[in-house]
């Protein structure tokens, strides 16, 4: 186990060094990128260049120059933003990071409850019509771009039927934080969570049912039904916990991937001012030091789900060792 | 004992002889019977050709070029002539709508967009642009993973821990920032990217196409490299081996047609991953660049007129979810009749 935890650790540190490198060469030394105009603005002098380049350590040799963002990124953590040049990146993303895991946990939440009632559903009622339906409707889920779901939902609740009973409480686009109003909080997030949870529901549907009907014929399941068990026990203690193994480990990944600014989408469709969005505004004015820290950011957490998968899977199913 | 023999010999001659099947065959006929596959599969082809035709569609039914803005054009709605732009509704009479869906195949069948645009052919042409991203950058994907998993499966050792961890790098890349930090990047560049000799434009399709392919590389590797590593030590392999085989024979004549199946399981559902991930990026403006359009771009062009005209971003949404539903129900189908017991997406 230690062992485990420490190549786990080793390889993290590596998989967010070539993420980072991969990253800062792509923005810093792609031939006619010139990280200093980005910074300086509208025709900028040479003199005004040059003190830039050595105000920012641009004059520096290439790996200096990325030891010196590390330095700032991790130690001192005072890496400052290209284009506006008060803002601190760290804080910026501690500050977006709220609205992000509000947005994935409750998305979380409706899409596990969802999908196993429906898999659950689905793989109990095999032979009747209700099975393929439920099935056909998660493909149509998971074959639905998200940002479009988002735009349809804004058309119906913001526009055609935000003066009906409907969707009359819906507030307009952007984000409340829980702490400002609790109630603001969950009615400007229940759309888009409902939005992002699609897609999961109509994957983790299909992967319960798939992998109940699979379980079903295990040996285990037939000794529990020949003890004489209820089939209510031998679905819930038997069936469904040999079932979630790899429902659980998806999870995982997926939660992860969201939380890494996976949401982007989303959170652009619906203004939600969360590391995606603004991800997607330090794009729009290509500042470097922001985009640096998302994406290693976004890395870190990736790499953490797949930690966290690695052991959650190894404690669900004692047959694996982890090494 | 000799009537039980003869017994025998009269059942072996009464038999009818078994035709050699090919199991490629087996499951082509397998597929074949499975309606639903089929018909996701004819869905999935009209929706091709229909994309193909988008040219003719646009100098013969609807006569427009819907790459130029037609700020000033107007087309006829029930025989009368009417200005594409048309003002702004309200006391002020503020603002300029596009005229909307007129229900005429030959003037404006979808309406126009903010710069005057037939939505239908644009619609059209977007189609054939999502569609050769799609399945572009779902081949050379699939193509590039399946030889590097090959490598990485049949020599072993080194190679193999090489490649694989290069792999899970990749895997650990959040992807949708990846892609747009790419897209991004490479869009700003001044003159295009020049890699040696290859000069390509920052408005090339091959952007997208080779950024898409890129990131999802590692998903087709991993079940790949996973099919080969048991075929490789099967007895045939060695059979192969015993008799001086080069490496070149064992990959391609041995290992290759046993693990391929895998790969053809996962192009229907790469490709429909592919198609909504250059939608994803074209909508956020890091995809296909102007004045190309794809099925992505009229969403985001459409997401200004959203509570105007909002047909200009439903339609692209409806056509994707039609193509990617078509393909994920293939998938289904042709994972049914080759039954590999392959997933797409098995985390390790």
């Amino acid at each position: 186990m230690l062992t485990f935890i420490v190549r786990r650790l080793l390889w993290t540190v590596l998989v967010m060094f070539v993420i980072s490198a991969f990253v800062f060469v792509l923005f810093f030394k792609t031939p006619g990128i010139d990280p200093a105009r980005a910074i300086a603005g509208r025709n900028p002098s040479p003199q005004i260049l040059a003190e830039i380049r050595h105000q920012f350590g641009l004059d520096e040799p290439f790996p200096v120059q990325y030891a010196l963002m590390m330095k700032d990124l991790f130690i001192t953590r005072d890496l400052v933003s290209y284009s506006n040049q008060g803002v601190k990146v760290v804080p910026e993303i501690f500050a977006a990071a709220p609205a992000t895991l509000s947005l994935v946990f409750g998305a979380a939440v409706i899409w596990v409850v969802m999908s196993m009632a429906l898999g659950i559903a689905a793989a109990l009622l095999r032979g009747t019509i209700v099975d393929p339906l439920l099935m056909i409707l998660a493909l149509i889920g998971i074959s639905m771009p998200v940002f479009w779901v988002g735009e349809v939902a804004n058309l119906i609740t913001q526009s055609r039927f935000h003066d009906t009973f409907l969707f009359s409480w819906v507030p307009p686009l952007g984000y409340t934080s829980f702490t400002q109003s609790p109630v603001g909080w969950f009615k400007g997030l229940l759309i888009p969570w409902i939005t992002l949870s699609i897609l999961y529901i109509g994957l983790y549907a299909r992967v319960l049912r798939a992998n109940i009907i699979e379980t079903e014929g295990e040996d285990y399941v037939r000794t529990a039904r020949a003890k004489g068990l209820t089939e209510r026990r031998v679905l819930l203690r038997h069936t469904l916990r040999g079932s979630m193994i790899s429902y659980v480990s998806l999870f995982g990944l997926d939660f992860g991937a969201l939380v890494a600014a996976g949401a982007l989408l989303t959170e652009v469709v619906f203004a939600i001012h969360g590391v995606g969005f603004l991800f997607f505004q330090s794009l729009g004015n290509l500042d470097l030091p922001t985009i640096m820290a998302i994406v290693v950011y976004g890395a870190f957490f990736i790499v953490l789900a797949n930690v966290i998968v690695d052991i959650a899977y190894a404690w669900l199913d004692p047959r694996v060792r982890l090494t | 004992m000799a009537a039980i023999l003869e017994q025998a010999e009269a059942a072996t001659e009464l038999r009818p002889a078994i035709a050699g099947r090919n199991p490629w065959l087996l499951a082509g006929r397998r597929l074949w019977r499975n309606r639903i596959a089929m018909a996701a599969l004819v869905l999935f082809l009209l929706i091709v050709v229909v994309s193909l035709l988008a040219p003719l569609y646009a100098s013969h039914i609807a006569h427009t070029n819907p790459f130029v803005n037609n700020l000033n054009g107007t087309t006829v709605v029930h025989g009368k002539r009417v200005p594409l732009m048309q003002q702004g509704g309200g006391i002020l009479k503020l603002g300029e709508t596009p005229i909307g869906p007129t229900r005429d195949v030959h003037h404006y069948f979808l309406g126009a967009d903010a710069l005057g645009r037939d939505v239908a052919a644009r619609l059209l042409y977007g189609g054939r642009t999502s569609l050769l991203i799609g399945i572009g950058s779902a081949v050379i994907c699939s193509l590039f993973a399946t030889v590097t998993a090959l490598i990485a499966g049949f020599f072993g050792g080194v190679t193999d821990s090489l490649l694989s961890r290069l792999m899970d790098v990749i895997w650990a890349f959040p992807v949708l920032l990846f892609a747009i930090s790419v897209g991004t990047e490479l869009q700003t560049l001044p003159h295009g990217l020049s890699v040696g000799p290859v000069h390509i434009v920052a408005s090339s399709l091959w952007l997208p196409t080779l950024i898409i392919a890129f990131i999802y590389v590692p998903y087709v590797y991993r079940p790949v490299r996973g099919q080969v590593l048991t075929v490789v030590h099967r007895e045939y392999v060695e059979a192969s081996i015993s008799q001086g085989a080069s490496n070149v024979r064992l990959l391609f004549s041995d290992i290759l047609p046993n693990v391929i199946t895998v790969v053809i399981v996962l192009l229907p559902l790469i490709i429909a991953t592919t198609i909504l991930t250059e939608a994803a990026l074209s909508f956020l403006g890091v995809g296909v660049q102007p004045p190309n359009a794809s099925w992505g771009t009229i969403i985001s062009d459409g997401s200004s007129l959203l509570y105007t005209r909002p047909w200009v971003s439903i339609a692209p949404g409806i056509m994707i979810v039609l193509t990617v539903l078509a393909l994920n129900v293939l998938g289904d189908g042709v994972r049914d009749a080759l039954d590999p017991r392959a997933k797409l997406r098995v985390g390790g």
